[in-house]
């Protein structure tokens, strides 16, 4: 029994663990999603939607449900070096998808704001999150399915009307398998009210080396006039498996940021989805991925204008090494309702070897026709005149290169708003850079 | 200093150096004209270690090492330096980033210690000066939006701050006026000593002016058909290359 069998087989034992929870406003959600899933198959290549992507591998063995499992205890020494630091932030430790209040430092927030975990929300003010989850995200596929039916915990952040948010929050999602290969589903929700701010870090980490799965979604509500940036960075362990879907719902006048940066996994998936729901709101996507060895990373965008005077901007790069294989699709619809769109789309990926592959694909529907719309997609390789230049000034190759692959990345990562993370990041592209040591090809 | 024997390269499977002998000596300038298309960009990045030039015959020595085994980046480290006569944008990469990566590289290689930041930054503005070039452009991406003249310039101020042994200037007076070239030749005058030499390739004599060659020697078809001191740039700027060619051609049938 593999599967998607092995799933359903499980959920009876799943359901009667929950006790204390089968009164919750999910459970029904739960057993509505894991209807879905027995009418749903997990996609194969022969769905538009994952062409170029086979999660087979993913299919073949059976990953328990972190709930299942026993999470492994951490120290604050041991998560040390997965953390983003020199900024001030509110910590969230979240251990195969399973919040620690122990590794966890959330400092004296402003009144009515909420950041914490979900489980502890559905025990105490369930009425405060009933109204969004699994109400902005539908089931798309069979993976959204197996997080509704079976997810547990996750961050929640819920910032009231005028307030903004001073200190970032940095979520750790810290996922590893130890005696069982191990299925981590985080479910998140944020929720900015009207005329507030908050920015959230989600910084996924692999412990060891054992294959896990981490299938996410995360839910994003932007009400009137807010400021919500949420940015990903991915850095999963090399042989996990990273599927993620993000959507969002955006108010009038509110401005959504989302940066996604991956790293690690073999198999990675990301649905990035906005609804644009109200008039004069700003959506920027900015993507960054750099895969070697025979990492696959596809990135979905969707982009859904269905009100008028919007704008949104994505700017995804990616830079792929050895056997990796990139794909992005970039799906923009501008509604007949939305006049004075503004939406632009740009994929740019850079080659390091031969065997490295992207396929990359904008798709646009577009049923106003006073919109502005933009669109491009270019793939090439170090360019070596420039390499020739910086090595003509004592600079050896190697380093000419990784100089060069910054440089490229660099109009991604300087938007990023947080300097010292901005200072991190970077020097994960080099870490990275010479972990995958880049020679002549 | 550098000694040039015989040297013969192709580009995309076509001769164009076809044997070029030429002597250098410390303190010493060596201009190189002749028109368009002759060779003497090639030239500049064969002893640069451009790999789309294919060396087919000859050596280079360079203070008694072979130039041409060495890769790129060792010839820059051993103090070859080329002003480019087309410098390359870099988008992403601050001048700052690219000067103190590129010193502190060279600074390795001879067993010196790093520039701290403060030495780094004095030493940016104490060379800015020499060439009026506003210290802003540290920050600025390398070359991006430049003019022609800027991207001149700022191919001096590496050479100022990187300070090599042996420069070549490939048609650095190019898209210059007269206000920057002088800057630019003034830049040169004040870093030339006796230690160090100059390959200044231009096909005008204009630059010549400025930077007063110790030989001339005219490059035409891949060879060095002509040599001699100062007053041959002028004579060329009188005749131009016809009578030169025609000498040529004349000493070939004979
Ligand atoms: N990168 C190159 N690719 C193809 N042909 C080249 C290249 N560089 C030079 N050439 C050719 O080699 C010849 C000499 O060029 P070059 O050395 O640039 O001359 P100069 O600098 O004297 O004007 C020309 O015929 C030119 O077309
Ligand atoms: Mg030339």
């Amino acid at each position: 029994m593999t599967g998607k069998e092995f799933y359903i087989e499980n959920f009876n034992t799943f359901q009667k663990k929950l006790n204390g929870q089968s009164k919750s406003f999910l459970n029904e959600i739960r057993k509505e999603a894991m209807n879905r899933l027995t009418e749903l198959d997990f996609p194969t290549n022969r769905n538009e939607e994952w062409k170029y992507t086979n999660v087979s591998p993913i299919l073949k063995q059976n990953f328990i449900p972190a709930v299942n499992t026993t999470i492994p205890k951490f120290t604050k020494e041991e998560i040390k070096k997965f953390l983003f630091n020199d900024f001030d932030c509110h910590l969230l430790v979240f251990v195969n998808g399973f919040f620690s209040e122990e590794l966890s430092k959330i400092s004296l927030l402003p009144k009515g704001v909420i950041v914490g975990s979900l489980k502890k929300i559905l025990k105490e003010n369930p009425e405060l999150i009933s109204g969004y989850v699994s109400k902005i995200s539908k089931i798309d596929n069979a993976f959204n399915a197996l997080n509704t039916a079976y997810a547990l915990d996750g961050l929640v952040v819920i910032v009231p009307d005028g307030i903004a948010l001073e200190k970032p929050i940095q979520v750790l999602y810290l996922n590893t398998s130890e005696n069982e290969l191990v299925l981590s589903l985080p479910r998140n929700l944020i929720v900015a009210g009207k005329n507030s701010q908050v920015s959230v870090i989600a910084n996924y980490n692999g412990y060891g080396e054992k294959v896990y799965f981490s299938n996410i979604i995360t839910e994003v509500f932007a009400d009137e006039n807010s400021i919500v940036d949420l940015c990903k960075v991915q850095n999963e362990n090399e042989n996990s498996y990273h599927i993620e879907k993000v959507q969002a719902q955006q108010k009038k006048n509110s401005l959504f940021n989302h940066y996604n940066v991956t790293f690690g996994g073999a198999i990675v998936r990301n649905d990035i989805n906005s609804l644009l729901d109200g008039e004069n709101t700003e959506t920027h996507y900015y993507g960054l991925y750099m895969a070697n060895g025979k990492q696959h990373v596809d990135n979905h965008t969707f982009i859904d204008h269905a009100k008028p005077n919007c704008m949104s901007n994505e700017l995804y790069k990616g830079i792929l090494d050895d056997n990796s294989r990139g794909v992005f699709n970039g799906k923009i619809i501008v509604r007949q309702d939305a006049q004075k769109t503004n939406a632009y789309q740009q994929n740019k990926t850079i080659l390091l070897s031969k065997s490295a592959t992207i396929d990359t694909k904008p798709q646009l529907e577009i049923f106003a026709d006073d919109v502005k719309c933009s669109h491009g997609a270019t793939v090439g390789h170090l360019d070596e005149t420039s390499e020739f230049y910086i090595r003509s000034r004592g600079v050896p190759q190697e380093l000419a290169k990784s100089m060069l692959i910054r440089a490229f990345a660099n109009d991604v990562i300087e938007t990023i708003k947080i300097e010292p993370l901005k200072e991190q990041i970077n020097h994960m592209i080099f870490d990275h850079l010479h972990r995958i040591e880049i020679e002549n090809k | 200093m550098l000694s040039i024997k015989n040297i013969q390269a192709n580009v995309e499977g076509k001769e164009i150096l076809k044997g070029i002998n030429l002597e250098v000596k410390a303190g010493e300038v060596h201009a190189i004209m002749g028109p368009n298309g002759s060779g003497k960009s090639t030239l500049a990045n064969v002893l640069t270690g451009n790999k789309s030039y294919e060396v087919t015959g000859g050596e280079v020595l360079f203070d008694g090492k072979n130039l041409l085994e060495l890769d790129t980046e060792t010839r820059a480290r051993e103090g070859m330096f080329l002003a480019f006569q087309y410098p390359v944008e870099i988008p992403g990469i601050s001048n700052a980033t690219f000067l103190k990566t590129a010193l502190n590289e060279i600074r390795k290689y001879k067993g010196e210690a790093e520039l701290t930041p403060k030495q780094f930054l004095e030493k940016i503005k104490e060379k800015a000066k020499i060439l009026g070039l506003d210290e802003t452009l540290i920050s600025r991406y390398v070359n991006v939006g430049f003019s022609g003249g800027e991207k001149k310039r700022n191919e001096i101020f590496q050479m100022l701050m990187l300070e090599p042994k042996f420069v070549l200037l490939d048609e650095t007076d190019s898209g210059l006026d007269i206000d920057a070239l002088r800057i630019v030749s003034d830049g040169v005058n004040i870093y030339k000593n006796g230690k160090n030499a100059f390959l200044v390739i231009t096909h005008y004599q204009r630059l010549l002016n400025y930077i007063q060659p110790d030989f001339v020697h005219v490059l035409y078809k891949g060879r060095i058909i002509k040599s001699g001191g100062k007053e041959l740039a002028l004579e060329l700027e009188e005749k131009g290359y016809d009578w030169i060619k025609t000498e040529e051609v004349e000493t070939e049938n004979t």
